[in-house]
């Protein structure tokens, strides 16, 4: 049964969102995520400074058995990336939420978080 | 699409957590939690696999060694007594790889193992063939197949099942003999010392308990997959298939060139390739630059582009290895397309890990 914080938004591609108190917004991989993927052994973080548009490729994560891209769930520019998740991908496994967070981006529109999913509907996406 | 086959051990996949997937056809566990535990388990301890898709062919009659000399690259005449085993391809015409298998020497003649995901057509071939000779096959579909593996599988097997002990304790690596209608191996897909046992099916969930009791981890087919890659052990439908050469594949070593009489299928073709020189090679490839290496991906050498045959990150070394399929004059470092980018990555001699250690330099 895959853990799906209330506080949190999430794009059909298994990406969370966290909007932060200065306005940017954290991204990382879901639990359910992780869990499809199996042990996760190499993550590729995008660079500081680029901009995406949503749905844009931004790195990649590798399990032992496959690789999966990382998409951008809303338009914006990386402000910063955990720079401690390629040392230690595995967290990805553990601390999906937490200590596994991918990287941060400051939204090109912040009315773009008002139609990704919320909780509940990320739960029924996924039939958790 | 019909609904995937279940081995006698469904019940226990479910009971372990198995996570089940299709595999060729068959609903088998890709892992009971972690790929990465039970990979490490297999190196350190002991890990169990259900095999039982694995196809099972009995050959006797007066002209089996005759029809299998026929059959089969590699020369049963080398089988000097009975339980010996041997590696080999089974070749087309043209020299490709139907597949490749183990044949033991048995009392009833040989016993013949080959790959689940390409039973039909080798069912189909060895009956096409078999037509020419005194030879009844017989597939023992009846029969369930573990594979128990790792530097403590012996000792946990003779625990689980104490009436084996005088058996196993008289196997040489790579032999297998009959008690009652127990079969067991001292072979394996792993790099690691173990046994592959066939028994009837109603007898495995029995035994499969028995294991677990005696402190075998249940161990699905994702570590399968990455124990035989670090052990530099071929993957029918990755290094080779019906169009690749057993001289493209590293599977030179297990052709009987002598003696040279012996006509058997894809000879003259493959005899060829080696007089004028193989156009490719097989190589094993450690990863330099950043990622993981995966089939498919292409590998720039000097000598002209090979290709990724498996690729995957090794839980033993920490870095990513593959087996790749490269231009004969290839040497030295290579490039590998990962997703755009040119990774730098270099040729070793395979395996990567024999018995738990690295083995190349």
């Amino acid at each position: 049964m895959s853990n799906v914080p209330a506080e949190l938004k999430y794009v059909d591609t298994h990406e969370w969102l966290r909007v932060e108190a200065d306005g940017t917004v954290t991204i990382g991989i879901t639990d359910h995520a992780q869990e499809l993927l199996g042990d996760i052994v190499y993550v590729e973080l995008p660079e500081v400074g680029a901009s995406y548009g949503a749905g844009d490729t931004t790195g990649v994560v590798e399990s032992v058995k496959a690789a999966s891209d990382i998409y951008a769930p809303i338009a914006g520019e990386v402000v910063a990336i955990n720079e401690d998740l390629p040392n230690a991908p595995e967290s990805a496994n553990s601390d999906p939420y937490g200590a596994a967070w991918f990287f941060r981006v400051k939204p090109a529109n912040p009315a773009d978080l008002d139609g990704l999913l919320d909780a509940a509907g990320y739960t029924a996406l996924i039939g958790a | 699409m019909t609904a995937p086959q279940r081995t006698p051990l469904f019940d226990a996949h479910i009971a372990a957590n198995g996570k089940l997937v299709d595999f060729a056809g068959w609903e088998l566990p890709i892992h009971y939690g972690s790929q990465l535990k039970e990979h490490e388990t297999v190196r350190s301890d002991a890990g169990v696999f259900d095999v039982s898709h694995m196809t099972v062919v009995d050959v006797t009659g007066p002209d089996a060694t005759r029809y299998l000399q026929y059959l089969l690259a590699n020369d049963v005449a080398k089988l000097g007594f009975e339980g010996k085993a041997l590696y080999s391809g089974m070749l087309n015409q043209r020299g490709g790889v139907i597949d490749d298998l183990i044949v033991y020497k048995t009392a009833w003649d040989y016993r013949v193992v080959v790959n689940a995901a390409t039973r039909a057509k080798d069912l189909a071939w060895m009956r096409e063939q078999a037509a020419m000779f005194h030879v009844e096959l017989v597939e023992r579909a009846e029969l369930a197949m573990l594979a128990i593996q790792g530097p403590n599988a012996i000792a946990k097997v003779n625990a689980a099942k104490p009436e084996l002990a005088t058996l196993i304790a008289s196997l040489q690596v790579f032999q297998g003999l009959p008690l009652g209608d127990w079969f067991v191996a001292r072979t394996g897909y792993t790099g690691e010392d173990g046994l592959e046992i066939m028994l009837p099916g109603d007898q495995a969930i029995a035994f499969w308990n028995a294991l677990l009791a005696a402190g075998v981890a249940p161990t699905g087919l994702g570590a399968r997959d990455t124990l035989r890659l670090e052990a530099g052990m071929n993957l029918y439908g990755h290094e080779m298939d019906d169009s690749i050469s057993p001289l493209a594949a590293g599977m030179g070593w297990t052709v009987a060139w002598n003696p040279p009489e012996r006509d058997f299928i894809g000879r003259k073709v493959i005899e060829a390739e080696k007089t004028n020189g193989p156009a490719f090679k097989q190589v094993g490839l450690v990863l330099e630059g950043r990622g993981v290496l995966r089939a498919g991906q292409i590998v720039k050498t000097a000598a002209g582009d090979g290709v990724i045959t498996s690729g995957t990150f090794s839980p033993t070394l920490k870095l990513s290895i593959a087996m790749a399929r490269v231009p004969s004059a290839a040497a030295g470092t290579v490039d590998v397309d990962i997703r755009g980018k040119l990774e730098p990555a270099r040729i070793v001699k395979m395996p990567f890990v024999r018995n738990g250690k690295q083995v190349f330099e």
